[in-house]
């Protein structure tokens, strides 16, 4: 079955540096910095990250994140948390959006 | 004694080959040997999914008491620092307290490798003291310090086991150092992932295993080693038939780290087989890929002049031992 979504497509990553390989190198270069060891530790910034990766609903940075999170001792407890907190977040931001309709309900209600 | 599937290892196979990642320097073993490994058996108490020997409590595999005495032999009369001494569970060996007993006489350390329930076993109740006796150290499993991924790992109701037996191995003295020295009862924990991932760094692991053991349980130890698991035998097997074993390898292999070849256990041991084959080490026994010279411990035990320097044979198995800090 054909779909936008292949596993595979994520070892072709690199192919995004094929026409631009000044901007890759500048971005992976970039990517390597953020996750090393700093005030947050590596562990730490990989539950960030897939964290954001459901929220962005991203397959494959979903994929490459619960890995990376086991590879450093994160159990399937925490990594549950993290996606709960994403929700909650994406949650709450839709949520808070409702104030818009509020103001938007009082402005045409006079 | 192949363990893996055909199927498997044609997978294994279709990656580069490891071999053309050493080089003259590495592909033989250091002239002086430090440690003597010896599978007393295939026979456990428990079979884990993650084991690359398939052991378990239906094996009948057992090493004799006169391949035994060659390993003795061979030890101390070869040099060797160290009798590694390992299984299934090494304790269900019916002469395994006479061979350690045999082997601190004879001015040896001993290492047992243990995964700690066996010694809740009546027959095997008294093993700890005798342990503490002679000095032994303890390399105990133990895959997590919560209950969950333990049980996953190696069967209902075994953390429960574990935890009370490192804290009666404390009891009889282990571990107290900590780490700051090794002149005491030295109890190491073993990590090993509970799936087709690589272990975590090795020194937060340990920090980590530090502050959970002691804060729930009061336990204290000396060192957490952090072991990948090997995609031989059992564990091979469940690799291949969940479809994982492609990308597990492909992991081990993007994951090489050079700078753990010249490090790598074979090339500063000597691994004996339950029947009394040579090895390089453990894993290729669960390979079923004998020294290159093709000896027993027998036969290197009656003659003196066999040299211990050997060509060290290479699998893909062997990726394991070298992805990301190093496995040996």
């Amino acid at each position: 079955m054909e779909t936008y979504y292949n596993p595979e497509d994520l070892d072709k990553f690199s192919t995004m540096g094929e026409e631009a390989p000044e901007l890759w190198d500048l971005y992976m270069a970039y990517y390597g910095k953020v996750f090393a060891e700093g005030a947050l530790t590596a562990r730490e910034k990989a539950i960030v990250a897939l964290a954001v990766a459901a929220a962005v609903q991203c397959p494959y940075c979903i994929d490459s994140y619960t890995q990376s999170c086991l590879e450093k001792g994160v159990t399937e407890e925490q990594m549950t948390e993290a996606i709960h907190v994403a929700n909650a977040i994406r949650g709450g931001a839709a949520l808070v959006h409702g104030v818009q309709m509020k103001n938007v309900v009082k402005q045409l209600e006079m | 004694m192949p363990a893996t599937d055909e199927a498997a290892q044609a997978v294994m196979d279709s990656f580069p080959p490891f071999f053309e990642r050493t080089d003259e320097s590495t592909r033989r073993t250091r002239d002086g040997l430090d440690v003597l490994q010896v599978n007393v058996g295939r026979l456990c108490n428990l079979a884990c999914r993650h084991c690359h020997m398939d052991a378990g409590p239906n094996r009948t595999e057992v090493m004799s008491r006169d391949t035994l005495q060659a390993c003795l032999d061979v030890a101390s009369g070869r040099r060797f620092e160290t009798l590694d001494v390992t299984g299934g569970a090494p304790e269900m060996n019916p002469d395994f307290e006479w061979f350690v007993r045999e082997a601190v006489a004879r001015g040896l350390h001993v290492i047992v490798r243990s995964n700690l329930v066996v010694m809740l076993d009546e027959p095997y109740r008294h093993v700890p003291e005798v342990l503490a006796e002679l000095g032994a150290t303890v390399f105990a499993s133990l895959p997590h310090y919560t209950a969950k991924p333990v049980e996953k790992q190696r069967g209902a109701h075994t953390f429960d086991g574990v935890i009370a037996m490192l804290q009666k191995l404390n009891a009889l003295g282990y571990g107290r150092a900590e780490g700051a020295s090794e002149d005491g009862l030295v109890l190491n924990l073993v990590f090993n992932p509970s799936g087709a991932f690589l272990p975590p760094d090795q020194d937060a692991l340990e920090k980590e295993y530090r502050q959970k053991l002691a804060e729930d349980y009061g336990i204290v130890f000396d060192h957490v080693f952090a072991i990948a698991n090997n995609p031989l035998g059992r564990f091979g097997n469940l690799l291949h038939k969940t479809g994982n074993l492609k990308r597990y390898m492909g992991r081990l292999v993007d994951a090489f780290n050079p700078d753990t070849v010249p490090a790598m256990m074979c090339r500063s041991q000597l691994s004996v087989g339950w029947d009394g084959v040579l090895y390089d080490c453990d894993f290729n026994q669960a390979a079923g890929l004998p020294c290159k010279n093709g000896l027993t411990v027998a036969e290197l035990a009656a003659d003196p002049t066999l040299p211990l320097q050997r060509d060290i044979a290479f699998g893909n198995h062997c990726y394991a031992c070298t992805a990301g800090a190093g496995s040996s």
